[in-house]
């Protein structure tokens, strides 16, 4: 059986092409590339679909899958329960194999999915604007940082500290990018919510933005009334949020949040070993022109049928060239299509149902720890669904002992600060059911 | 009707498992104003109501999966399911970037394999799979030209040679890294024109971005040229991969002097385009920046695979993790699938299409540039303006009406009302026949009556819609009252 997969040109068909194109053969066709550049790739020879799959589904098995875990570990990226009907319309090849809608008659069904999840958002996040989505969290983040220079000027840009540490070395990153200075603003040791002294010391008048994370990286919840008063009104306010804790907490345009982004993955997103994800946006009315991204609206044809277009292009890169916003081109549609899923199936109530059992099971946890003496809560600050606990124990030790038991235990912190030595970062979601509660709460208590 | 418009108060689609709560509330718990006092409006409807709108919305939406998509420099190539299958494996999706190594041995194995997979088409020493997107790797790129001009102490580098045919990104990402953009003329055969190159090359550029095959799908024959007259002056060579379907498994950028590289694996490795994205951007480079790659890399001693943070002189993070994961495998799974020989084969029927589709269009209507063409070509549509009065977005707009996906429009900006053509490898005979007598049609039609264009399209759910109200006055959420 001659040919290869995908590939559909039979010798016949390749014979009348080349005639009607009038070379001898295919290789004629690349006469333009020099003779020394060609080259021989070693790359095993071409297979067979069922003998791939049967390999990689051999390599998979070399992973443990958080399907046969309790998980206590987030982060970041968090096991939540998803429906299944998220998955079987998000395959839908309509969506999956459509590109970016340039063509909006014959993409309305993308367009006005956007424009649906964008109400999505502002409405989490309490914003007048969102954009269609970004790569992850992290990289919305410094994408906020730079819009806030560009609105107001300056050449500094304030992080938490209690911000998530890869989204700090990313923020840094694209600051080195566009010469911007950086400073982290220390958290308190005992509540784990931002030093107010250390901000205010560090706040100077070309401080563009200040960058925080609500719930902080340690699960901490800032107090967002008081540090938008501090900051005063000359710099952007830039809150990064877990979504699902926006079902319980209060959302962040509420206090005046200049920008708000975040990570998308726990709206049914998979985990996927971190991503893809989706970076979510949002903003205020009057700063949509500085915004970076895709940004969908609605309209009318000729004929008066409401229709969705993207708008405001005049800030991208294939109109603006070098003065665009971003060089954002490509972002993620398709995860902002998974969580609009996730939303629309959740609803309202249930997010906040998965909000409130979250919470719920992280609190229980730590009235748990408070009985043992070999487990102590660092940061007296309210938190969400995560916290910080120091063990007098080897922490790595105690994970792969539970890890026998199938629990996916505390993430080390150390890993991000020497100083946070058997320091756990603990998380609870709905989807650790009360019975897994009780035998991981049991084995802290058993530390000895 | 959105979905907002279809929600009930009180319906949901949602249940969760029945468990006694701990009776931690809320607002007993935490400061007063920390508590939200207004649910956020989230849809309520019913599983089956969520399945028919979504549904709904897919049947507006013109794919791959549905029909010829020539949407040049986007390479819509068809999406292997076996891919998604494989990237659905739980094994793969559902498992947690914090992870002890141990216990994600496969998937690193796979991101290990992967890099070495681009390396050997590229012809590069390193690869980083970090980056999200092409875009995001040309930054990731530029930020490394930045970085080692630093520790070179050269950086009086702070400019950056971009091509007037290139792809806006690569302005846009040359600016983000904090490079001035010089842009280079092409000459009349749609290649760089070395004169002008050589009166701006001096010591105070810093790189010269190229795509090859260019983005009017022409080889740049003269990269030997280019190259050397880059690196005497001391700057880096960067090669936009978008286009590497094109000499996949014939020529590499490595060799031809390319010293740091981006790919879209959504584009050449078949990874589908889901709407706009997610895509995947990794970013080779010769061994000279190797040490200044994204953190963390790779590693594999023979036994165990790892990831190593300790580059001290590295970037830094463009994102959170480790990349797009999810995408990684569909690529790795495309490879696998195709083999070398594949590759090799795909590259070769994707310009073997797009010269045959170029060769039946040219009877028609003007390519921007005469001769053979690699994966695509341009045809320029300012004879329509001048003979039918129709421009080229009016054609487009036609093309809809029998169904078919228009080429890409008004790109590149050299090529005046520019129809950009992609036919891909994974389209048949038939497909290119009906696509350019479906244009011939078109074009008799603009010779007899110009107006069924310019009121084109009329077989869509909507007509041509107002962007410019749109723009004007942004309205870029629903709300209750309109
Ligand atoms: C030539 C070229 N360069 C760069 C890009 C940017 O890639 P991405 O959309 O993945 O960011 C594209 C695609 O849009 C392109 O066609």
């Amino acid at each position: 059986m001659p040919g290869f997969p995908y590939l559909p040109q039979t010798s016949r068909d390749i014979d009348e092409m080349l005639e009607v194109v009038g070379v001898k053969s295919v290789s004629e066709l690349f006469k333009d590339i020099p003779e020394k550049f060609e080259v021989d790739i070693s790359i095993p020879e071409s297979k067979d679909e069922f003998s791939v799959l049967r390999d990689l589904s051999e390599l998979s098995k070399n992973n443990v899958t958080l399907n046969d875990l309790s998980v206590f570990r987030g982060a970041g990226v968090y096991k939540h329960f998803v429906p299944s009907a998220v998955q079987a319309i998000a395959s839908r090849g309509e969506f999956l194999t459509a590109y970016t809608p340039y063509q909006a008659e014959v993409s309305q069904g993308t367009l006005q999915m956007l424009f649906e999840f964008q109400t999505m958002i502002c409405e989490l996040t309490g914003m007048e604007v969102a954009n269609s989505s970004m790569y992850d969290g992290a990289s919305a983040a410094a994408e906020a940082a730079l819009m806030a220079v560009r609105v107001r000027g300056g050449k500094k840009i304030l992080l938490s500290e209690a911000l998530h540490p890869e989204y700090i070395q990313t923020i840094k990153t694209y600051c080195f990018g566009s010469d911007i200075d950086v400073e982290t603003v220390s958290f308190d040791s005992e509540t784990g919510q931002i030093d107010i002294a250390d901000l205010q010391k560090k706040l100077t008048v070309d401080t563009a933005g200040f960058v925080l994370g609500y719930p902080n990286f340690f699960g901490i919840i800032e107090n967002l009334a008081e540090i938008r008063t501090r900051i005063g009104e000359k710099t952007m306010m830039i809150v990064s949020v877990n979504p699902i804790a926006l079902g319980l907490l209060e959302a962040p345009g509420k206090f005046g949040a200049d920008i708000v982004v975040g990570d998308g993955q726990p709206l049914g997103n998979s985990p996927s070993f971190g991503g893809p994800g989706l970076g979510f946006f949002a903003s205020k009315e009057s700063h949509i022109r500085k915004m970076p991204g895709r940004i969908i609206g609605e309209t009318k044809d000729s004929d008066g049928r409401t229709g969705y277009v993207m708008v405001l292009q005049t800030r991208e890169q294939h109109i603006r060239r070098n003065k665009a916003t971003s060089n954002i081109c490509s972002n993620h549609a398709f995860n902002a299509l998974v969580a609009s899923i996730y939303m629309s199936i959740v609803g309202s109530e249930g997010l906040r149902e998965i909000a409130r059992r979250s919470f719920d099971k992280a609190h229980y946890l730590t009235e748990r720890i408070s009985k043992t003496d070999h487990v102590r809560l660092v940061f007296t600050g309210p938190f969400f669904n995560e916290f910080v606990a120091q063990f007098d124990c080897d922490l790595e030790e105690f994970n792969r002992g539970l890890l026998k038991e199938n629990i996916l235990g505390p993430l080390e912190l150390e890993r991000f600060s020497k100083e946070m030595k058997n320091y756990g970062l603990i998380c609870a979601t709905e989807a650790n059911l009360n019975e897994e509660i009780e035998f991981f709460a049991g084995r802290l208590e058993a530390i000895r | 009707m959105t979905v907002f418009d279809k929600s009930t108060e009180g319906r949901t689609g949602f249940f969760l498992p029945k468990e006694e709560s701990y009776g931690y509330e809320p607002s007993d718990v935490l400061p007063e104003n920390s508590v939200r006092k207004e649910s956020p409006l989230l849809p309520q409807l019913s599983e089956l109501q969520v399945m028919r709108h979504f549904t709904g919305l897919s049947e507006k939406n013109y794919s791959v999966d549905g029909g010829f998509y020539p949407l040049g420099s986007c390479t819509m190539k068809y999406n292997p399911r076996l891919n998604e299958r494989i990237a659905s494996l739980e094994g793969f999706s559902q498992i947690h970037p914090y992870q002890a190594e141990d216990t994600v041995q496969g998937a690193l194995e796979v991101m290990y394999n992967l890099q070495n997979f681009l390396c050997e088409i590229t012809g590069m020493d390193s690869f980083t799979l970090q980056p999200a997107a092409g875009a995001h790797g040309e930054l990731v790129g530029m930020l490394l030209m930045k970085k080692y001009f630093e520790l070179k102490g050269e950086s009086n580098r702070k400019k950056v040679i971009v091509p007037d045919s290139a792809h806006g990104t690569n302005p846009a990402s040359a600016v983000m890294a904090g490079f001035e953009v010089i842009e280079v003329p092409s000459n009349g055969n749609g290649r760089v024109d070395l004169r002008s190159l050589g009166e701006i090359l001096d010591e105070n550029i810093a790189g010269i971005m190229l795509t090859n095959p260019n983005t009017v799908g022409l080889f740049e024959n003269e990269i030997c040229e280019i190259q050397e007259m880059a690196h005497d002056k001391g700057a880096l060579l960067y090669y936009d991969g978008a286009n590497l379907n094109a000499i996949m498994g014939h020529a590499r950028p490595g060799d031809m002097g390319f010293d740091i590289v981006h790919l879209n694996l959504h584009k050449t490795f078949s990874t589908p385009h889901g709407m706009g994205g997610p895509g995947s951007g990794p970013v080779g480079v010769k061994s000279i920046l190797k040490d200044l790659l994204p953190v963390p890399v790779v590693r594999f001693d023979g036994s165990k695979f790892s990831l190593d943070y300790h580059l001290p002189n590295s970037i830094g993070k463009v994102r959170s993790f480790y990349g797009n994961f999810g995408v990684f495998l569909k690529a790795y799974a495309y490879i696998l699938t195709l083999g070398g020989d594949g590759l090799k084969r795909a590259s070769e029927m994707a310009v073997l299409n797009a010269n045959y589709l170029r060769t039946r269009l040219s009877k028609l209507i003007p390519t921007a540039y005469p001769g053979l063409c690699m994966h695509e070509f341009v045809l320029k549509g300012s004879k329509l303006v001048s003979e039918y009065g129709v421009k080229t977005l009016d054609v487009a707009k036609r093309l809809l009406d029998y169904g078919i996906h228009p080429p890409t429009i008004y790109f590149p900006l050299i090529v005046d009302e520019a129809l950009m053509v992609e036919p891909t490898e994974t389209e048949t005979k038939e497909a290119l026949d009906n696509f350019a007598d479906t244009f011939e049609r078109i074009l008799s039609e603009a010779k007899e009556d110009p107006n069924i264009l310019k009121a084109a399209p009329q077989k869509t759910v909507v007509g041509r819609l107002d962007e410019a109200t749109a723009s004007r006055k942004p309205k870029t959420r629903w709300s209750k009252d309109t």
